[in-house]
């Protein structure tokens, strides 16, 4: 069937299943989904807990978007963008978990495009800007070695909505994990210059890791239901893993004082990096332009 | 026209009689195919879940394989269509979240097909643990076979491939390259 243009050909809506294109007229990934509010859950804390985790998957997502095409290998292409789009899938279950928590009613794309920088509630960790792969490397061994552990224990949450994203969460968790470590070891442990920018890597993700087990008041109510685990019960294991892949990759990870926020805010409190600001206006650009339309 | 009332106004032409039984519905709904492995339907895949009939309302449960797998909208839309076209006029497509896909859902039948297409099955996998995930660096696991040879000389060459449910490998045997879809 001919087409006037490129995009009439992959947006015509179809039964057929011959001709089909990802990307237009998302619908609901909840849908059809129980998402009642346990018995002795604050809906407005369960809400959010759901944009912390939610929104430490998108912007990670985001980042990682940013290397496609610039990997070093067309295999690294590939992996980085599974990995982002893993975390993006993470990231549309939460957010939109986060609508019917609250009762706002509010949807995944209200979340991710229509808020402020202050609103978003992720780790500085997830935000900054990756210098180079070494750099994404470390970071995305901190992150997966962090989130994995956290949505090991959320497997068992008395949200059922949550308790299922971690469930599946965990299984591709553990591939990001492997594959950041083997990276980290292959680049530590290559030649003086990959272990030199590896090095410098690890260095640069050092003054992030320690707000990742800070346990934030909503936190600390939610863990008292048995809705949430408590970041800092995870920091020994985590601790642990990242010093395992450290050492076989023949470098150092120092303990270093956390980066300063702001009056002791930082990124769960809403308060971020300049880097934040940047990524906001870029992923949020065509939303904001062409408000309610879908691609 | 929408593809549901196109669909009615055809099944009407040919003015089958329609039985709007669970059996049908289920027979359809099963035939459906996936669309990043068509030569693998939905029920093969292990995505389908369950299929309810209430008069002619039927319910068809799917879980993702994937938390990001964006073929979801496209086999709610396929499954919708299918199931109009054999006469059942109100399709709610539900996701099921729990427990979650398992490559171990892939039935052997699919297996089968995926293994004549050139891509390798998974093989089977251990239960998920309740406690920490054990880091496995450069761990590979058993070889998997070459679908093409079926030597089982193979090395994987990246831990992602083309979709989300898929990894590459190649065979030392006879040269190819091949797909292989993950355990999960």
């Amino acid at each position: 069937m001919p087409f006037d243009t490129a995009y009439e050909a992959i947006s015509e809506d179809t039964d057929t299943g011959h001709r089909w294109a990802f990307g237009t007229g998302f619908t609901d990934p909840l849908a059809g989904v129980d998402t009642a509010v346990p018995a002795g859950v604050d809906g407005a804390d369960l809400a959010a807990y759901c944009l912390m985790l939610g929104d430490d998957a998108l912007i990670m997502s985001h980042r990682l978007q940013q290397w496609l095409a610039r990997a070093p290998e067309l295999e690294e292409d590939t992996a980085l963008a599974n990995i982002a789009l893993d975390l993006l899938g993470q990231a549309r279950l939460l957010l939109a978990r986060a609508g019917t928590a609250d009762g706002s009613g509010r949807t995944e794309d209200d979340y991710a495009f229509a808020r402020g920088e202050r609103e978003f509630r992720n780790v500085r960790l997830a935000e900054v800007i990756d210098t180079d792969f070494a750099g994404l490397l470390a970071r995305l061994l901190v992150f997966s070695t962090w989130r994995l552990a956290l949505l090991t224990r959320l497997r068992s949450s008395v949200d059922p909505v949550l308790a299922a994203v971690a469930a599946q969460g965990v299984k591709e968790l553990t591939y990001h994990r492997d594959y950041a470590a083997e990276w980290v070891i292959r680049l530590g442990d290559g030649t003086d210059y990959s272990r030199e920018r590896m090095q410098a890597g690890l260095a640069a993700v050092g003054p992030l890791i320690p707000e990742l087990f800070e346990t934030s008041a909503i936190e600390r109510r939610l863990t008292a239901v048995g809705v949430a685990p408590d970041p800092a019960e995870v920091r020994a294991e985590s601790d642990a893993v990242i010093r395992h892949v450290v050492e076989a990759a023949t470098l150092d990870l120092p303990a270093v004082p956390g980066l300063a926020g702001v009056g002791g805010q930082a990124g769960r409190d809403g308060v971020h990096t300049e880097a934040m600001g940047y990524l906001l206006g870029e992923l949020q650009s065509v939303a904001r332009a062409m408000p309610g339309s879908t691609w | 026209m929408s593809a549901a009332s196109r669909n009615v106004a055809d099944s009407s032409v040919t003015s089958a009689p329609r039985q709007l039984t669970l059996a049908r519905a289920r027979q359809v709904a099963e035939s459906v195919a996936d669309p990043e492995l068509p030569m693998l339907t939905l029920a093969d895949l292990g995505v389908l879940r369950d299929v309810t009939v209430q008069g002619d309302h039927v319910i068809v449960s799917l879980t993702p394989t994937y938390s990001g797998c964006p073929a979801m909208h496209e086999m709610r839309r396929d499954m919708t269509a299918r199931l109009a076209a054999a006469g059942f006029a109100a399709v709610e497509v539900r996701t099921l979240l729990s427990p979650p896909w398992s490559s171990d859902l892939i039935s052997a039948e699919g297996r089968g097909k995926l293994a004549a297409a050139g891509i390798a099955p998974p093989r089977s996998r251990s239960g998920p643990s309740p406690g920490p995930v054990q880091l496995t660096l450069f761990a590979t696991g058993p070889p998997v076979a070459c679908p093409v040879c079926g030597s089982s000389d193979t090395q994987r060459i990246a831990a992602f491939s083309g979709t989300a449910c898929k990894d590459l490998h190649r065979c030392r045997a006879c040269g190819e390259p091949f797909e292989h879809v993950k355990e999960i």
